[in-house]
């Protein structure tokens, strides 16, 4: 399933130095790449995240050693890489003995780091690990289901801050019209407290109901991980700002109606003309004009009786 | 079956994203059990879901044959984009004579009254009215030369006017480009970079077994002098392929490494 604008779409545009822009942004793409060391959890976890994402993810499979995501310097590398493969977020697994197990989620504006959220796994359980029927299992590319659960997901900065990006992260393809009867995928996070996020990958199975509405059933497919916020960046505000941006949708014309007879109509609303507090006009010339037409009319007559006289 | 704690709490469903979250659930931490944890975010993923399920479905949906398809509603959490909002791109030179002018666009109609058949004829395409070809005669002005073809000169005019349009439309192009509101499906230099994101064709460099094959030097490798290999046609064209760039580059190449071998051969 390609990802890729056409090529012959006239109304998108191209910058220059050539990458397409959409009015609308539809399809992001992901970065999976590790650093120096990487753990077997990691490894997994990291592949785990490519499968969920197979169509739009480009993951790296050499380790990359000068990335240092929250260090001022550490971050062009990462930028490069955006620019070269058109993706716009970021998965970066590495491993320490300070930061076992640690992701790092990021995300580009223009490709430049625009906000990064740092999380440890832990309790990870890879997608192979799970049995159901087979029958189940989500299709790729598939739109899923948000569910997120509890109150930190508002009161905690870091938590608001991850829910923002996993949404980004699994939302799959911006779609305005979608398939029923492709709904089969559900992303189940739980904040259970102000710093960690069970998450869980569920199937969903659409049960029949008395009414049109089925009934929900879940059945879970993996991977499960429990996300610790380590560290995070927001947006700097100015940037913030100009990535919210929406296309400005034209403006409704105010009085204008269509008349299927008399085409465009408008109606013409005429202030109170107030008469009675009208001055009279000093209107020199027309009085002038007045009083020259009545002395010639005068005359006229006179003419007329001295002639019958 | 509706559980009843489901329909006293308020979630917030966003359809756009097809998201459900609910902001008034504590976990407990009696919950320490993974399982019982698991059990119970499963439990409440549930009624989410449902709670989704309910205004999704209820949507007016159209019958397509792979399914009910509805319009989703634009989503109510804002995404911050990738890239930056695409340029409007500036108006052409009509464009801004026009709007000096007051000149509006008037809608052509496909089908236009000719005289001279008394038929309804396209306006363009085939069978056309007007068309150049159909006018038989041409009379003579005061100002013709003689031994001047006038059909040859309405046909020059033609595409003097058609050339002077293209320039212009190039303009225009060059004139976004710098802006930088070009069209995607365009790219104004023959050997600009690509489009970056797309898979574009890269321009390949010649691998060695490819210039070899086309120059015949493989097929003069085999035993017949490649007079029975496949690239024979290939290898008749040799001396055109010559004077492609990349190929005289190489050839350029091995010649120098042949001097460079018969000077060390020397010394």
């Amino acid at each position: 399933m390609p990802c890729y604008p056409s090529l012959f779409a006239a109304h998108l545009r191209v910058d220059n130095v050539g990458t397409i822009l959409e009015q609308v942004e539809t399809n992001k793409k992901t970065l999976i790449l590790h650093g120096t060391k990487t753990s077997a959890v990691l490894n997994s976890v990291l592949s785990d995240i490519y499968h969920l994402k197979r169509d739009n993810a480009v993951k790296y499979t050499k380790k990359n050693d000068n990335i240092r995501p929250f260090e001022s310097g550490g971050e062009t590398s990462l930028e490069f890489f955006s620019l070269k493969t058109d993706c716009s977020l970021i998965v970066y697994g590495s491993h320490s003995k300070k930061r076992p197990n640690n992701l790092v989620l990021g995300r580009t504006y223009d490709h430049h780091i625009y906000d990064l959220v740092e999380i440890g796994v832990e309790n990870y359980k890879s997608m192979e690990s799970f049995v159901y029927d087979k029958k189940l299992a989500p299709k790729l590319g598939s739109k899923p289901f948000f569910a997120f659960i509890g109150e930190h997901f508002e009161s905690a900065e870091e938590l608001k801050h991850l829910k923002e990006v996993l949404l980004d992260l699994f939302k799959g393809e911006v779609v305005e019209n979608l398939n029923l009867a492709g709904v089969d995928r559900i992303y189940v996070c739980t904040a259970v407290s102000p710093t960690t996020v069970y998450m869980m990958h569920c199937a969903l199975r659409l049960k029949r109901s008395g009414t049109s509405i089925p009934r929900m059933e879940l059945v879970e497919v993996g991977p499960s991980m429990d996300l610790v916020v380590r560290r995070h960046r927001l947006p700097v505000e100015s940037l913030r700002k100009e990535a919210m941006k929406t296309v400005e949708h034209a403006k409704k014309l105010k009085n204008v109606t269509k008349d299927p007879i008399h085409g465009r109509l408008g109606k013409v609303y005429m202030p109170d003309q107030e008469v009675g507090k009208l001055t009279l006009s000093n209107d020199v010339k027309g009085l002038k004009r007045e009083r020259r037409e009545a002395k010639k009319n005068k005359e006229h007559s006179k003419k007329q009786k001295v002639n019958s006289e | 079956m509706t559980d009843p704690i489901a329909a006293t709490s308020n979630y917030e469903v966003d359809l756009g994203n097809l998201m459900a979250y609910d902001p008034s659930h504590h976990v407990t931490a009696a919950a320490s059990n993974r399982a019982e944890l698991r059990e119970a975010c499963l439990q409440k993923a549930t009624e989410l879901a449902q709670a989704v399920a309910d205004v999704l479905f209820a949507l007016s949906p159209n019958e397509d044959r792979d399914g009910p398809i509805v319009r989703l509603p634009p989503p109510a959490t804002r995404l911050p984009r990738e890239k930056h909002l695409p340029k409007p791109k500036p108006p052409t030179k009509w464009e801004q004579f026009a709007k000096m002018k007051g000149i509006t666009k008037h809608k052509k109609n496909k089908r236009e009254w000719d005289e001279q058949t008394k038929s309804w004829k396209r306006t363009y395409g085939y069978d056309r009215v007007n068309d150049d070809r159909d006018i038989p005669i041409i009379e003579a002005k005061a100002t013709d030369e003689p031994g001047v073809d006038p059909f040859a000169q309405r046909t020059e005019e033609k595409k003097k006017r058609v050339e002077k349009q293209e320039k212009n439309r190039l303009e225009n192009l060059k004139r976004a480009a710098k802006v930088g509101a070009l069209p995607s499906h365009i790219q104004l230099a023959a050997k600009a970079l690509p489009i970056t994101g797309i898979k574009a064709d890269l321009p390949k460099k010649s691998r060695k077994e490819d210039l070899e094959s086309v120059a015949g030097m493989a097929s003069t490798a085999t035993a017949s002098g490649g007079k029975f290999d496949e690239s024979y046609l290939v290898r008749n064209l040799q001396s055109i392929l010559a004077n492609i760039e990349s190929f005289s580059l190489w050839l350029k190449e091995k010649e120098l490494v042949a001097k460079r071998n018969s000077n060390m051969t020397k010394s």
